[in-house]
């Protein structure tokens, strides 16, 4: 298949890419926009450590053909902090230990940033289905769901 | 305890900031100009004499850079205890997925084709699939019995004991082969030149294991190698032995090549290739009174080793060490052998034998205890290691330990004992779901076994930067366990200064000294009283050059760090290890102080069977432990979490499905590890005692909980069916086949 043209909106930034059709959407920000933050654990849509938002709803990039994601928005783990200011999710997951190796972290964080915005004040129910497509082999996910309902408790004082 | 400033207090992870921005660099996110990528092209048979290696047709083979074992310049090994595993397969293969020869091209998406392309022949020779047929030496795969080692550590008189028993108690356990699963699959990159010889990048462990193997392999000196460990996604022992190959792989491709390679495994790939956990089989025979006191026992142990010895020797020493438990035994045997097959080999994994000896005894002494009549907590109660007894190595516990003080602690928060009796009470009346709790007391060595840190010989080392931070140098390495966060918490308590003010020096063998593996829950206890007392002389030499006076500030500190280096150049202390006063250790008897100190622990599993689907779920999870000082409570927290959920995988999800020799099911889809809907709340308890040899008191606290889950949570499957299972991990299909047919839970699973 030959390269083609295509334009995505990568954290805000409008980005183009000269690629094939089938070139995983994971490939794409690694490679092609060096966005390394985002992570390959399985390549089968397993673990999540590729996981990134598509117009806002939360995909295993390494299962999506770029092809699929042409003119989307996307928003990876280093979109998540605006100006140097961590996310209050990055923030919690720090202070908590979320994060050990870090491997899981980015595409533990998008999707709790996702689970967030869908829903402000999950329980710990909520927490761990929203968490669920995202595999962790270093914490045991305590330390990952204290974060999260940290993150809920910053985000509401901020708010206040 | 409790007067230090950094030391016990939840710091932020050092480089915590940069892995929440996914800024944090691992080797896949690395890329040097004209990088080359590597493959590697291995056996499709387990055993067997290589005829021949043909490249086949429609692949341009002059674009890409080949090697095999003929292009080695030095030893074709990666070594380690002995020197029997090959870099490349030359003439034999020995298992399935062995390499033989490895493939480099600029554009990485040829390579799957290319490799596919390549076809090896062979004269397939009989294979060794289990420990009998390996024990039965017919075919003789290894030296010259399939023996790669053998222990026999006794402690008292076993043959005069038997008379005395009331009882004897006998049983056999088994475990199976565990995949690491680390986020991060295993990669390196190479680079080399003439002049500067060779540097290695990698995701590792042990950059010095890799460097002493890479200079045997390539016949370089040894300061034309150099090791850089690079942040490094996951480990748990699966990072300590193989990088050496896979850097050994990128390091012959870079060198015929002359320009940089990477090899980095896909999923599939790691998990067919790279080590696991040694699958055991352990038989119990007991005396004891009818009282329930353990007059004595003799206890055998195998371990499956794979194709190579590799770490096999160390890890049934601590198999063989752990072996007795956290109890008093007047007499035991403990006779051990880790046997060759044909399975790609067995290395390091969290815990390093230990899990497989615990769960063994943890089972057995639920049995013992149904055998008496007695409950389980108490049968342990009376048998429990006190100040002034002996282990089984002989070894005079004088720690002020509490055992009893762990078990009341780990019953009560569990609520152990209505539970039990609810439970039981509850399950005559339940035909769906029955419910059980179980417990599991255990013991785990810190640091190297026996001599062992005697021969390391470890050096830390710290100075100061140009702007005057303090800087740890160790070749000790972060991968998630939170080496760089309690290092340099220890430095800044010792040197009176700010933990900002300290850093990490690059974990790059041509800056650090060997500090010795970051393996054996080493890193805290031996690895931080070195970094303490480097901090003293840093400290030492400053106050003694006039430059700083004793009741300084961090600016202080650092403004006369600064003004030493630009006056003199460096500023550098040392330290090298000592053994703690009163340890010895007889390698030919196994007699004497197996470790410096141990971490002790009490797990209590709470689970639900489901006697439909014979699904299990752990629905609580309390751990109580002692491991001295506690350095940084979030980490240490999250060790212990992260074990116990390893350890619940272990038990009850995790099993490696094996075909002549080959892993079967190699990805995550088949290959199953608890997500965050399978983990119960796990509850984590310290009994702070800063009775560790460790700067400020620490002890060893990374493995200690992967021992507990799994003989935790078959008792409590025991508690609630009624049935005993004595082999992990125990899969539903398993506990079907046991409840309905009556078969063993473990068939052999050797196509
Ligand atoms: S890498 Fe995409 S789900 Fe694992
Ligand atoms: S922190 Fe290592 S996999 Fe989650």
């Amino acid at each position: 298949m030959s390269v083609q043209h295509y334009s995505l909106v990568v954290n805000g930034e409008l980005k183009r890419v000269a690629t094939h059709p089938m070139a995983r959407l994971l490939d794409v920000l690694r490679c092609d926009l060096l966005l390394t933050g985002t992570k390959e654990g399985c390549g089968e849509g397993e673990c999540g450590a590729c996981s990134v938002l598509l117009n806002g709803e939360l995909v295993n990039s390494c299962l999506i053909p770029v092809a699929q994601a042409d003119g989307a928005e996307i928003e990876t783990v280093e979109g998540l902090g605006a100006n140097e200011q961590l996310h209050a999710v990055q923030r919690a997951f720090l202070e908590c230990g979320g994060a050990q190796c870090g491997m899981c972290t980015p595409g533990m964080l998008v999707a709790s940033a996702h689970l967030l915005r869908k829903n402000p004040h999950p329980d710990l129910a909520a927490i761990r289905e929203g968490l669920n497509g995202n595999l962790c082999r270093c914490t045991g996910y305590m330390r990952i769901f204290e974060a999260v309902e940290r993150a809920v408790t910053s985000v509401g004082e901020e708010r206040a | 305890m409790g007067q230090e400033r950094i030391v016990g207090k939840p710091v932020l992870r050092k480089e915590g900031v940069a892995k929440v921005c996914g800024r944090a660099q691992y080797i896949d996110d690395l890329t040097l100009p004209e990088m080359l990528y590597g493959a590697t092209v291995r056996s499709s048979i387990a055993r067997g004499r290589i005829l021949g290696i043909e490249f086949g047709v429609g692949v341009p083979w002059d674009e890409f850079v080949i090697v095999t074992a003929t292009d080695i310049p030095g030893e074709n090994e990666i070594a380690l205890i002995n020197h029997d595993w090959p870099c490349l397969a030359a003439e034999f293969v020995n298992h399935p997925e062995e390499p033989i020869a490895l493939l480099a091209h600029p554009d990485r998406h040829l390579l799957p084709k290319a490799v596919a392309a390549v076809r090896v022949t062979y004269e397939e020779w009989p294979a060794v699939f289990s420990m009998e047929e390996s024990e039965r030496a017919d075919p003789v795969v290894w030296g010259k019995d399939n023996v790669f080692k053998s222990f026999l550590m006794e402690k008292g008189d076993v043959d005069a004991m038997w008379s005395q028993a009331d009882r004897v108690v006998e049983g056999e356990y088994a475990t199976g082969a565990q995949e690491h699963l680390y986020i991060e699959n295993n990669g390196a990159i190479a680079a080399y030149s003439a002049d500067e010889g060779l540097t290695v990048w990698g995701s590792l462990q042990c950059p010095f294991y890799v460097h002493k193997s890479l200079v045997k392999m390539t016949g370089l000196p040894e300061e034309k190698v150099r090791i850089v460990q690079v942040e490094t996604g996951g480990a748990f022992g699966g990072k300590e032995d193989y990088p050496s190959m896979i850097g050994a792989h990128a390091a012959l491709l870079a060198m015929k090549s002359g320009k940089p390679v990477k090899i980095v495994y896909d999923r599939a790939e790691d998990m067919a290739a790279t080590t696991k956990r040694h699958p055991s089989r352990v038989r119990h025979r007991t005396a004891v009174t009818s009282d329930g006191k353990l007059l004595g026992a003799e206890i055998e142990i195998a371990l499956d080793g794979g194709a190579y010895s590799t770490l096999s020797a160390t890890v049934l020493s601590r198999a063989t060490i752990h072996a007795g438990g956290p109890y008093h035994w007047p007499n035991i045997r403990v006779r051990s052998k880790a046997l060759a097959t044909n399975y790609p080999p067995h290395g390091a994994f969290r815990g390093f034998g230990a899990p497989q000896s615990l769960f063994a005894i943890e089972r057995h002494m639920d049995h013992i205890a149904e055998a008496l009549g007695i409950a389980p907590d108490e049968l342990r109660r009376r048998n429990l290691l006190k100040p002034g007894q002996t282990t089984t190595t002989g070894q005079l516990i004088q720690e002020d330990i509490d055992l009893e003080r762990l078990m009341d602690r780990a019953l009560a928060e569990s609520d152990y004992h209505a539970k039990r009796e609810r439970f039981a009470r509850e399950n005559a009346g339940a035909r769906m779901k029955k419910k059980g709790i179980g417990l599991a007391a255990f013991l785990h060595g810190s640091g190297f076994t026996g001599s062992g840190e005697r021969y390391l010989n470890s050096l830390a080392a710290m100075d100061v930067t140009a702007e005057g931070k303090a800087r740890v140098l160790v070749s000790s390495t972060e991968f998630g366990q939170g080496t760089n966060t309690i290092l340099c918490q220890i430095a800044a308590e010792t040197l009176g200064i700010d933990y900002d003010a300290v850093e990490m020096g690059p974990p790059d063998t041509s800056v650090v000294p060997n500090t010795g593996p970051t393996v054996a829950s080493r890193t805290s206890m031996v690895v931080g009283k070195l970094v303490h007392s480097a901090a003293v002389g840093l400290k030492k030499t400053l106050l003694a050059s006039g430059l700083l006076h004793e009741g300084y500030a961090t600016d202080e500190f650092v403004l006369a760090a600064r003004t030493y280096v630009t006056q003199h150049g460096t500023l550098r202390a040392e330290s090298r290890y000592e053994a703690p006063p009163g340890v010895h250790w007889d390698d030919q008897q196994y007699r004497g102080e197996a470790y410096a100190a141990y971490a002790w622990a009490v797990y209590v599993a709470e689970v639900t069977v489901d006697m439909a689907t014979y699904g299990v779920v752990v629905d609580d999870f309390v751990a109580v432990q002692e491991v001295g000082r506690v350095l940084n409570p979030v980490l240490a927290t999250g060790q212990i979490e992260g074990g116990v959920a390893q350890g619940i995988g272990w038990a009850l999800y995790e099993k490696v499905v094996w075909g002549r020799g080959r892993m079967q099911n190699n990805q995550m889809t088949n290959y199953i590890i608890p997500t965050s809907q399978d983990i119960p709340p796990i509850r984590v308890f310290f009994e702070e005692r800063p009775l560790g040899h460790g700067a400020y008191g620490a002890k060893g606290i990374g493995e200690l909980p992967m021992d507990g889950p799994a003989p935790a949570i078959l008792n409590a499957i025991a508690h609630a069916t009624g049935k005993q299972f004595d082999c992990v991990p125990l899969l539903p299909e398993d506990m079907f086949r046991a409840m309905t047919v009556g078969e063993p839970a473990q068939e052999a699973v050797v196509l």
